[in-house]
């Protein structure tokens, strides 16, 4: 069933349910801004999507819909098969925690310590014994290589630095849905790749689901044509001719409709003007 | 600057008034509630009773001596200075001793969270920790309004027991009168209404200051500047809400229980 044509409101639970993020006819403006004017897509489990948009576009804000931490103006946000835009803020809370979400700004926690950030959720959830809590502290630290800062304050810590933290605070509970808001933004082409390296791994390795804001086509190309290996623990090229399926595809919104969903082929292969001057 | 409608302004106050309603309902229906942040309850105590104590005893114990000071002068006249120490204690327990106690930690308190608070707000902490699945009403604002309630309770008695002994300095040392008259006139006039309207107020105004300066501090707007004035605005709104509220409880506990 394509959901373009399906009737507003009208999908059933059961529909969703095997889908991670079902967006559907989802509207959004501030005062008369119009930031989101009919956004339909479906994020299956275990896929990658990349989002992609000049500044301004809106895809932050695709984000904190999902998360239902605003609520849309028009349509309907299914994640993990709940209906987020009926959901009370108290149910809510429930739910976030399967989901990460790693904030553009890194939106670490200024007056915690690296630990306490990184460690939050588990602290919050209780029940996890202090040197089991320090212990995955580390281990999650360790992945994206800032063992050594766990004492430091995010004050402390650099731009990438403090991105890497927010990955780690998002993922320590591997939850299923994973947000990133602009993980590379900003940064130089090695962090840049060491991050792509964890969302891969992530995709690859724990089968996360995942949307991907990102400025730079170039980290979702390396994506869509590598796979985590974890014999070696590296990311790697995908051969061709090989059928590894990479379950990555590009979503790009303009003028707050999406004008591209679909495979890393649909994309090189568009006549769209548009499009073609952005990926150029 | 752009022109806003009567009517706008209405809709607004009245949004707000709501949404400050129900931040205050959810304070209080939080504590019944799991999970219970017992630490983070521990550290805002120590913030505003510890923090608050010394500057809640100078104001006690110079206003406990002026008030001594200008009674004397009146008492005199009709020729009853030996009344003082009931005019100090009856003026400290039931009015002074609650309401600038509670001015006091507004201007401290209800500042520090809407700042607090406000800062988390711009820089999108608390947004994060909504999307790390904790409620930031129970993880925030519950254990301010527990500790500031609990705290005022006592920063108030304390404030009473030193104002009294302002005016005890006053009282000997300047108007040469003696220490035991004093304090046994001052003790001998309160009578239970006295303590129950001295010691429900700084309950009321706990609740007040502490849930005004969060509410100001969660909705914040605007960058830096903002955060400046939802500080300016928080002790504002939470004095005069205070002296407001002061007039009308003790309004409605006289008819209720007398004197
Ligand atoms: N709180 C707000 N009030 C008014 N307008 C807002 C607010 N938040 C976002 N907007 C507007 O919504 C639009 C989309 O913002 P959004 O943050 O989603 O952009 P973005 O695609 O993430 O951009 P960038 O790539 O720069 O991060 C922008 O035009 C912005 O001005
Ligand atoms: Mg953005």
């Amino acid at each position: 069933m394509s959901l373009t044509s399906a009737i507003p409101g009208n999908l059933a639970a059961e529909d969703t349910q095997h889908l991670a993020i079902v967006f559907e006819d989802v509207a959004l403006a501030f005062d008369d801004i119009v930031v989101l004017d009919g956004v339909s897509f479906e994020l299956k489990r275990g896929e990658t999507k990349a989002i992609f948009g000049i500044a301004g576009a809106g895809k932050t804000m695709i984000l904190k819909l999902a998360l239902g931490l605003i609520k849309p103006d028009r349509g309907h946000i299914w994640v993990l098969g709940h209906d987020v835009t009926e959901m009370r803020e108290e149910d809510l809370f429930e739910l976030r925690r399967k989901i990460g979400m790693v904030f553009q700004e890194s939106a670490l926690f200024d007056s915690m310590t690296v630990r306490d950030n990184v460690a939050f959720r588990l602290i919050e959830e209780g029940d996890v014994p202090g040197d089991e809590l320090d212990k995955r502290v580390r281990e999650v630290l360790r992945f994206v290589e800032l063992e050594r800062t766990i004492d430091m304050l995010p004050s402390e810590l650099s731009g990438g630095m403090r991105r890497r933290v927010s990955i780690a605070r998002a993922i320590i509970t591997q939850p299923e849905v994973i947000l990133y808001d602009s993980p590379t933004g900003g940064l130089d082409p090695i962090t840049s790749t060491t991050i792509v390296q964890l969302i891969v791994k992530q995709r690859d390795v724990y089968k996360t689901s995942s949307l991907l804001v990102t400025h730079r086509l170039q980290d979702a190309f390396t994506m869509a044509t590598s796979y985590f290996d974890t014999k070696t623990n590296e990311m790697k090229p995908i051969q061709p001719g090989s059928n590894i399926d990479v379950k990555t595809s590009f979503l790009i919104l303009r003028d707050g409709k999406i004008i591209l969903d679909g495979e890393a082929a649909d994309l090189t292969a568009t006549k769209d003007e548009y499009i073609k001057e952005y990926i150029a | 600057m752009e022109l806003i409608s009567p009517v706008d302004i209405a809709k607004q106050m009245v949004m707000a008034v709501q949404d400050y309603s129900q931040l205050a309902a959810r304070s209080l229906s939080n504590v019944f509630r799991r999970p219970r942040y017992v630490a983070d309850t521990l550290v805002q105590m120590d913030q505003v009773g510890v923090g608050s104590l010394p500057i809640v005893v100078l104001t006690g114990f110079f206003t406990g001596a002026v008030l001594a000071l200008q009674g004397s002068n009146t008492l005199d006249r009709f020729g009853s200075l030996s009344l003082i120490g009931q005019l100090v204690s009856i003026s400290m327990v039931r009015e002074l001793g609650p309401v600038l106690t509670s001015l006091m930690v507004a201007g401290r308190n209800s500042s520090g969270m809407a700042s607090e608070l406000g800062s988390m707000k711009v820089t999108e902490q608390i947004d994060a920790m909504r999307a790390l699945g904790t409620d930031p009403s129970k993880k925030l604002v519950t254990p301010r309004v527990l500790s500031t309630v609990t705290m005022l309770f006592f920063l108030t008695m304390i404030s009473d027991l030193v104002g009294l002994s302002g005016g005890a300095m006053v009282s000997t040392l300047m108007l040469g009168l003696n220490s035991n008259q004093y304090w046994s006139k001052a003790w001998q006039s309160l009578v239970w209404q006295d303590v129950t309207m001295g010691l429900t107020k700084p309950i009321i105004f706990g609740f007040i200051l502490s849930t005004i300066g969060c509410y100001y501090g969660l909705s914040t707007k605007g960058g830096t500047q903002g955060v400046g004035k939802a500080t300016t605005q928080a002790v504002v709104a939470a004095s005069v809400l205070i002296l407001v509220v002061d007039f009308f409880w003790t309004r409605l506990l006289m008819t209720m229980i007398g004197s």
